[in-house]
């Protein structure tokens, strides 16, 4: 298929419709308003279901329903309502039910404004909501990444009975490239039917009860050991990561996701046109986080810069990865505001000339 | 001699023949039964997903016989709306306590009723939190003392009791409302039937549907089981009318102006 010039949001809301979802819920909240808008539309067309909730609590147990029914669904939000979401998607992941959440991130916290942020990181890749468990997540850095990156999130949720975030800041939603849909897509795990979904009962298999509640210690205990493998197998089997000139030398090794990473891209590039040695791992699967390789990566570097739009909160796990091996400065911007090339590069010259000052953990 | 014998009661094949968790003189199981008495009757046993809330019946997915899902507290209507709206040929149903529907959940059951969503709500009114040890509820009645109102409702400070029935016929979708009771023999021959209205109504692919019923709680009332029931019949009946509230067809009993 041709390429096709479309925004963030569009191409996330023609991705889902092309994975064979044909089940949306959702809520209105920007900066995201386009995936349920495009949907409303689309949905229809593919003989799909659009619903607009009442709330994003109702919409993220509304997903729980139709994914307890066996189909693929997903929602979409933004950082305020991802937060009244929680509950829901800790009820997803004990109930192990298949279900992608598109996180549009925006600046908190509160209400906080609408501009483009990655603040939420920590509450998609360390659980969220109450319970041991976690999100598989997937963090795009362009509107054609976004879409496959949502194409394969399905797959994953399916393959895990388990939710998938799909965590975008507000400008891989809003901005617009092309993008192209392969049509002859394959799924990237084999999928079994989901002969444990509730579909009415004919008795041709045990009774399907979709259900997080097993009030006896050791019954539960059990199912947290049986969730903490899958965790486990997710952690070994689904990390995604890539680097940018990390065949050659480089001082300083750049970790960033989403958007970011495209602007400490383009600071690498005029850098290393100067003779500055700088390098970039971007973490695609920010649960499962790259610590194995971005502790290979760091041996080359005599300092790591995490650069974030927040306050710090990939950085925690780097320095989980690097174990205080190397330095680790940060540079962040928060409120909405972005990093610009030319902060980045600067950076890159303060860690190099002693001017920045290492971020210690704890 | 040719064996002359015919059942005439039985277990309906909608319900597990298992032991439940409810108390001495609780009325949850009479409208279990009758429930799945309907199922069966319906004959749609096996395209049927309940849906169980937080509360007392958190466990109902242990006692239907049919697939079953457990919905987070107050969120029945809402995960019942993507199980319908994932697989429109399912019967859906949730079954709920006060506690559930009329407080914490009070946003799903009014839009998923609004949305006219093809389902059946089997709401329990028994006036009282039962599973957390019988705090007051949104349906408490005035001056009655639970956990947390341990001097009886105040209606200066904790509102009236919430009629639900009666607010959910104030929207203009078409639906199948209407409030029983199981206190008396003849007050559940009459539930069972508006039961069996409301899951028609679903098999027609008419309306949403809710069906209210008081029920007792002998355990947090700290009444035994007959005196649970004339509480029902004295205390709830006059402040929660019984009978049909709204039809499909048009019938309702919406407020008017008072001037």
């Amino acid at each position: 298929m041709a390429k096709k010039l479309m925004k963030g949001c569009e191409a996330i809301g023609e991705a889902a419709i092309r994975a064979g979802c044909r089940l949306f819920f959702g809520y209105p909240i920007t900066p995201q308003n386009e995936i349920p808008e495009y949907l409303s539309q689309r949905m229809p067309q593919v003989g799909g279901t659009f619903v607009q909730a009442e709330s994003e609590v109702a919409a993220s147990n509304m997903i729980y329903g139709a994914a307890g029914a066996g189909e693929r669904v997903f929602t979409s939000s933004s950082s305020p309502g991802i937060s009244l979401m929680q509950e829901a998607v800790s009820y997803l992941a004990g109930a192990e039910l298949p279900a992608v959440i598109v996180n549009i991130m925006r600046a908190g916290p509160g209400l906080g404004g609408i501009l483009p942020s990655q603040a939420d990181y920590l509450q998609a890749t360390k659980g969220g909501g109450h319970g041991d468990f976690n999100a598989i997540v997937l963090a795009p850095w362009s509107v054609q990444e976004a879409a496959d990156l949502v194409a394969d999130a399905f797959d994953l949720a399916d393959f895990y009975r388990n939710p998938v975030y799909v965590l975008g800041d507000g400008l891989v939603g809003q901005m617009m490239e092309p993008v192209e849909f392969r049509d002859e897509r394959q799924p990237i795990r084999p999928l079994e039917p989901k002969t444990w979904a509730s579909t009415g009962w004919k008795k041709d298999r045990p009774r399907a009860v979709i259900n997080s509640l097993y009030l006896d210690a050791d019954t539960l205990e059990r199912h947290n050991v049986d969730l903490q493998a899958k965790f486990a197998t997710i952690r070994r089997d689904e990390v995604r990561w890539q680097g940018y000139h990390l065949d050659g030398d480089y001082d300083v090794l750049i970790i960033a996701y989403g958007t970011v990473a495209r602007v400490c891209l383009t600071a690498v590039e005029e850098l290393r046109e100067k003779g500055i040695n700088a390098a970039i791992l971007r973490p695609i699967s920010l649960y499962p986080f790259p610590y194995q390789a971005l502790r290979e990566a760091a041996q080359k570097a005599s300092a790591v810069l995490v650069v974030e739009l927040s306050a710090g909160q990939m950085v925690q796990d780097v320095h989980l990865a690097l174990q205080g091996s190397r330095p680790v400065h940060f540079l962040g911007r928060t409120g909405g505001n972005l990093v610009s090339p030319e902060e980045a590069a600067a950076k890159v010259a303060d860690v190099l000339e002693g001017r920045s000052v290492e971020v210690r953990h704890a | 001699m040719p064996d002359r014998t015919q059942a005439v009661f039985g277990y309906p094949s909608a319900l597990r023949d298992v032991t439940t968790h409810y108390c001495p003189g609780c009325t949850h199981g009479v409208i279990h039964r009758m429930v799945a008495e309907v199922l069966d009757e319906l004959g749609v046993r096996s395209r049927t997903v309940g849906v169980a809330p937080v509360g007392c019946a958190v466990l109902a997915y242990d006692y239907f016989n049919a697939d079953m899902q457990q919905a987070s507290h107050g969120r029945a209507p809402a995960v019942a709306t993507g199980i319908k709206r994932a697989r429109p040929d399912l019967v859906v149903f949730t079954y709920q306590g006060d506690g559930d529907l009329a407080s914490i959940g009070m946003s799903e059951i009014l839009h998923c009723a609004n949305r006219g969503e093809k389902v059946t709500v089997v709401f329990v009114n028994n006036a009282i939190y039962g599973m957390t040890g019988g705090q007051m509820a949104p349906t408490t009645m005035p001056g009655q003392v639970t956990t947390t109102s341990p001097l009886g409702r105040d209606v200066r400070l904790a509102g009236e009791p919430i009629r639900m029935a009666e607010m959910l016929c104030t929207l203009r979708t078409p639906a199948f409302v209407a409030r029983g009771a199981v206190h008396r023999p003849l007050h559940a021959v009459r539930t069972k039937d508006l039961l069996r209205r409301a899951f028609t109504y679903q098999v027609e692919d008419r309306c949403f549907s809710m069906v209210e019923i008081l029920s007792t709680c002998p355990t947090n009332w700290g009444l035994p089981p007959q005196e649970a029931c004339d509480w029902v019949e004295q205390t709830m009946v006059p402040y929660f009318p019984l009978g049909i509230f709204k039809t499909p067809d048009g019938s309702d009993r919406a407020p008017r102006p008072v001037w």
